[in-house]
């Protein structure tokens, strides 16, 4: 972000009560359910995405409480609680494909995304452009209600049979490897929240190209605007797709259509290039607003404008542009030439060029800085380290002819838990912590903050680096059981699950201890270096921020 | 319309934009089908066999081993194999083989044959003249059929640096089953 210099004094936007006026006559009913109001939808949003994250990571417990040991201790006994559900090999194994799926599904659409793009982007897009609200307040509320019966669908799937595909849902076990409803449930699960994606996408789209406030141009916007715009677009030209390769699955299953059925003359290997076409976008998706999160933070923190703003804006749509050139290499093994595959390994690893500039832009941001190691700054500081190591195993991995090795190993499991569990996870973090007075008023426990902190990246580190070893031994993923000689690390990974466990549970008390009775924070907690207009107005912000523009020189 | 559309209020504007950008994609989705399916035949994508009518006339010192795979759909009640497990031909030559498939239900099926070829890279180079593949195969009770194929190697293949260390081509067929109902419409 430019050092944007304010004039605060030109907008009343300082209220003592949170709540102003308008809010008192609203009941409950009315505020929460028929919500327009951005700030209060994007609550919404980060209730949800922590209500799914607990479901989420309860299933990865599950899922390393299986894997602490080899054999097949649990599955047999956790599948007879399932309607319809005997003990058998047959049961264990599909019932451990449903935990795989619905981990993958639910951490994907139901958390990372809403907080990211619901949360934290509802919450602060407009505010930090200068903006009243959102451009279409009823379609916000629509996005967000849309996401409550798709995950009611996923979550009850497991109890119509289980959806066991996988989150690729890949043809033919989605087509015909699967009857019954629960597939189909999972699938329209994913039309609702791609519905309510795309419907926020051309919100943030409109809102931040129409509604910023005077003097905010495209190349002022703090760059937690640019990353949600980025990831605006890569939803707005993926999710289509995605819609489209879906809504063929369906057809397939119940419609009697053959387009990923060789029988009838389709390819279930096209269904690979739709959904990765979709997929590869989406991980970016994921992760862009966390670039953007973590450079305010950065920024901050280190009391200096974001070094080299310009590179840091174009390089992530420099990223979202790539990003729609490279989805064949999650598709190396299904037969591409030597020469595709050249082609994608290399697109893939021009990827890592906008990437390096950004973490070198956020290292040379805090180089001669006058640094504060607060919470949201360690998560920050973490966020780059973690997703430097998943970034240097991506680029491992890109390579078609190591990939031939590595597909579906335990080391691409790692890979992608250190970009996204770990990365896009700690900028959520990293986002929570540092607005979490802003939102809330209240100041969180710095003690028990930096707690979290430490023991979090403890456990996650000690859950997911030993995965890179057992990949490289050949541990296959999506498999429950695998040979003795890998028992050590795995259990290391277990062990690493329950320090993170452990932490999440001193989150959870701060949270609820700062909530009740945190001090009162000010207006700006952080101080001169947070410069974005949020920190011009009281905290939390009043029901209606900016009803005069703010003007920004 | 144009002219309305500039009229237009800027949110709805840029909102009608997008919508627009979402119609393009979810019509590039389903454009794929058939787009796909020219890719595979124009590149010989995944295995993906050409047909042609006249062979070019074998090349000489240049032979190429042909093995033949057969497979049916699971539960379907019909044996099928190559009468000969490979043959060796000239490449650029015209060559016949017969599979045989008999129907071992007591009710009349309808098969059709997928197919492609492995290497990958060799599909662009293996062309069929004629195939029991390319249309419906019905066999009554009992009844069995032999079918042929008749094919030809492109030279080309010799001088295409990914392929021409090719010295097997494996040509694979499956049978499924034709609904009846699918097979109507």
């Amino acid at each position: 972000m430019t050092d944007t210099a304010l004039t605060p004094s030109a907008f009343e936007a300082h209220h003592d009560d949170a709540h102003a006026h308008d809010t008192h006559e609203m009941s409950f009913f009315a505020r929460w359910f028929m919500s327009t109001n951005h700030k209060d939808i994007g609550t919404l949003y980060l209730i949800f995405a922590i209500v799914a994250g607990i479901i989420g990571g309860g299933i990865s417990g599950l899922m390393r409480a299986e894997l602490a040991h080899p054999g097949i201790q649990y599955l047999g006994y956790w599948a007879s609680f399932l309607p319809g559900g005997e003990q058998g090999l047959d049961h264990s194994l599909h019932l451990w494909n449903v935990l795989i799926t619905a981990h993958g599904l639910i951490m994907v659409f139901f958390m990372v995304m809403p907080a990211m793009i619901g949360g934290f982007g509802n919450w602060f897009v407009p505010i930090m452009i200068g903006a009243p609200d959102m451009a279409f307040p009823r379609m916000n509320n629509v996005s967000f209600w849309l996401l409550i019966p798709a995950f009611t669908l996923l979550l009850a799937s497991p109890f119509f049979g289980g959806a066991g595909n996988g989150w690729t849902l890949y043809a033919p076990l989605s087509t015909y490897g699967e009857p019954g409803p629960s597939t189909d449930m999972a699938i329209l699960a994913l039309h609702l929240a791609g519905a309510s994606s795309i419907l926020g996408a051309i919100n943030f789209i409109t809102t931040i190209f129409n509604m910023r406030a005077p003097g905010m141009t495209l190349h002022k916007m703090p760059l937690f605007v640019w990353s949600v715009l980025v990831t605006a677009f890569l939803l707005l030209l993926a999710l289509p797709v995605l819609a489209a390769a879906i809504t063929m699955l369906l057809t397939d299953r119940n419609f009697g259509t053959t387009f990923f059925d060789p029988a009838g003359g389709g390819d279930p290997v096209l269904y690979q290039h739709l959904f990765w076409f979709f997929g590869h976008p989406e991980v970016y998706i994921m992760i862009l607003p966390g670039f953007g999160i973590v450079s305010q933070v950065i920024s901050t923190f280190s009391k200096k404008p974001v070094f080299g703003y310009l590179g840091m804006a174009y390089a992530m749509v420099a990223i979202g542009v790539v990003g729609f050139v490279v989805w064949a290499h999650h598709m190396f093994t299904t037969g591409l030439s030597v020469n595709t595959k050249m082609y994608f390994t290399a697109a893939t690893m021009v990827i890592a060029v906008p990437t390096g500039i950004k973490i070198f832009s956020w290292i040379a941001t805090m180089w001669g800085g006058s640094l504060t190691f607060k919470t949201p700054m360690l998560w920050a500081i973490g966020f780059i380290f973690m997703f430097t190591v998943g970034g240097v195993t991506g680029v491992v991995l890109a390579n078609g002819g190591i990939d031939d090795y590595m597909q579906d190993s335990y080391y691409v499991v790692a890979h992608f838990h250190y970009v996204l569990s770990l990365g896009a996870v700690f900028s959520l973090f990293c986002g929570f912590y540092y607005w979490f007075p802003k939102m809330s008023g209240k100041m969180y426990n710095e003690f028990l903050g930096q707690v979290h902190y430490w023991v979090f990246f403890l456990g996650v580190n000690v859950m997911f680096f030993p995965m890179h070893f057992l990949g490289l031994q050949n541990m296959q993923r999506r498999v429950p059981d695998y040979a003795d000689a890998l028992a050590q690390w795995n259990w290391v990974a277990s062990i690493g699950y329950m320090i993170m466990a452990a932490s999440m549970v001193v989150f959870f008390v701060n949270v609820i201890m700062s909530l009740m009775s945190g001090k009162k924070a000010g207006d700006s907690p952080w101080g001169e270096g947070a410069t974005t207009l949020e920190w011009t107005l009281s905290s939390p912000p009043p029901y209606h921020q900016f009803e005069t523009l703010p003007r920004i020189d | 319309m144009i002219a309305r559309i500039a009229r237009m209020d800027r949110k709805l504007r840029t909102a009608l934009l997008a919508v627009l950008g979402i119609c393009f994609m979810s019509g590039l989705g389903w454009a794929s089908i058939p787009l796909y399916r020219m890719f595979c035949q124009a590149t010989g994508l995944n295995g993906t066999t050409q047909r042609g009518t006249v062979a070019p006339g074998a090349v000489k010192n240049h032979q190429i081993r042909i093995d033949f795979d057969t497979n049916v759909a699971p539960h379907m009640p019909w044996k099928f194999l190559p009468e000969n497990p490979y043959d060796t031909v000239d490449v650029g030559a015209r060559d016949m083989a017969f599979f045989t498939a008999r129907n071992t239900s007591n009710k009349p099926i309808t098969g059709t044959a997928t197919f492609n070829v492995t290497p990958a890279q060799a599909g662009k180079y293996f062309t069929k003249i004629q195939c029991f593949c390319f249309t419906q195969q019905t066999l009554q009770p009992g009844e069995t059929a032999r079918m042929p194929v008749i094919f030809f190697v492109d030279p080309k293949i010799l001088q295409d640096p990914d392929a021409s260390d090719v010295e097997t081509i494996t040509l694979s067929y499956t049978f499924y089953p034709v609904d009846s109902a699918k097979a109507k419409s």
